[in-house]
């Protein structure tokens, strides 16, 4: 099995979020950049619907993900490539469209292939200090919170089969 | 303080290594001020002013002994801190796990060595 995820606190901007996984870093890499792998995994909260997924894989291009749950709400964010070297490391600025996370943040991904697993670190900067504990705080945990609750009642017949 | 402010303290109290560095030492007991600044290239009065920090977030707390004031750990709000920390990891693990199953998935035809 892989090293567990931990989330690091590793300066008063940043989230550091790093998690082991089972496969060829060219592999994983495909798995954060090709919509239809994205769209996979990157499911938002449980119990919502993965309704747009567009990804222009070039340094300027662009992303857009939405997620909609079944009460019509619709969550979005999207953001622009900064930097893309695959299998290896990819930069892009992100930016949900309620804008909880006060304003864009940049998301720096380094894939490290050791073996056949590949590490991945996900630095994520905030515009502020105050940014990044409202992203800890608010927004994501609470709302995905909702999310899961909502889901474990409707799956009770176990993991959907992908 | 409410839970919004009293997280905002200990956040803003951990964000720093000197702070971090002074709650490990004083994982292992109590310290003095003296004894606190030892380690570090630093004055008293430095360090007085990271425990203060500490203390405002309760994270440290003082104790009765007049002269030494020793300084101690408290628990409590860095348990509250890493709740929140520990809910915005779960969000993510609940994707990752996914993307595990999907690279099983996506290896299992291509190589079919019995994992």
């Amino acid at each position: 099995m892989p090293a567990p995820l931990s989330v690091e606190l590793p300066s008063d901007r940043e989230i550091l979020i790093t998690r082991d996984f089972d496969g060829p870093a060219d592999l994983v890499f495909a798995c954060w950049t090709q919509p239809k792998l994205v769209r996979r995994w990157l499911t938002g909260p449980d119990g919502w619907e993965f309704v747009t997924c567009e990804i222009d894989l070039r340094v300027g291009g662009k992303y857009r993900f939405v997620w909609k749950n079944v009460d019509g709400v619709v969550m979005g964010m999207g953001g622009t490539y900064r930097e893309i070297k695959p299998a290896k490391r990819l930069v892009s600025s992100e930016l949900f469209d309620e804008d909880w996370t006060g304003g864009e943040t940049i998301s720096t991904i380094d894939f490290i292939e050791e073996g056949k697993r590949t590490r991945t670190l996900n630095r994520i900067v905030y515009s502020s200090k105050e940014a990044r504990d409202g992203a800890l705080k608010t927004g994501m945990a609470d709302g995905m919170e909702a999310g899961y609750r909502r889901l474990d009642t409707m799956l009770a017949d176990g993991p959907a089969k992908v | 303080m409410n839970t919004s402010d009293r997280l905002d303290a200990t956040f803003l109290a951990l964000a720093d290594p000197t702070r971090r560095a002074i709650l490990t030492r004083l994982a292992k007991g109590e310290a003095s001020v003296a004894e606190l600044a030892e380690p570090f290239a630093m004055s008293q009065p430095a360090i007085s002013k990271h425990l203060k920090i500490l203390e405002r977030a309760g994270l440290v707390s003082q104790g009765r002994r007049a002269t030494s004031r020793p300084r101690k750990i408290e628990a409590a709000p860095l348990a509250e801190a890493n709740q929140w920390i520990e809910r915005y990891r779960e969000v993510w693990e609940r994707s990752f796990s996914k993307l595990d199953s999907l690279l099983a998935e996506l290896q299992a035809p291509a190589t079919d060595t019995k994992n």
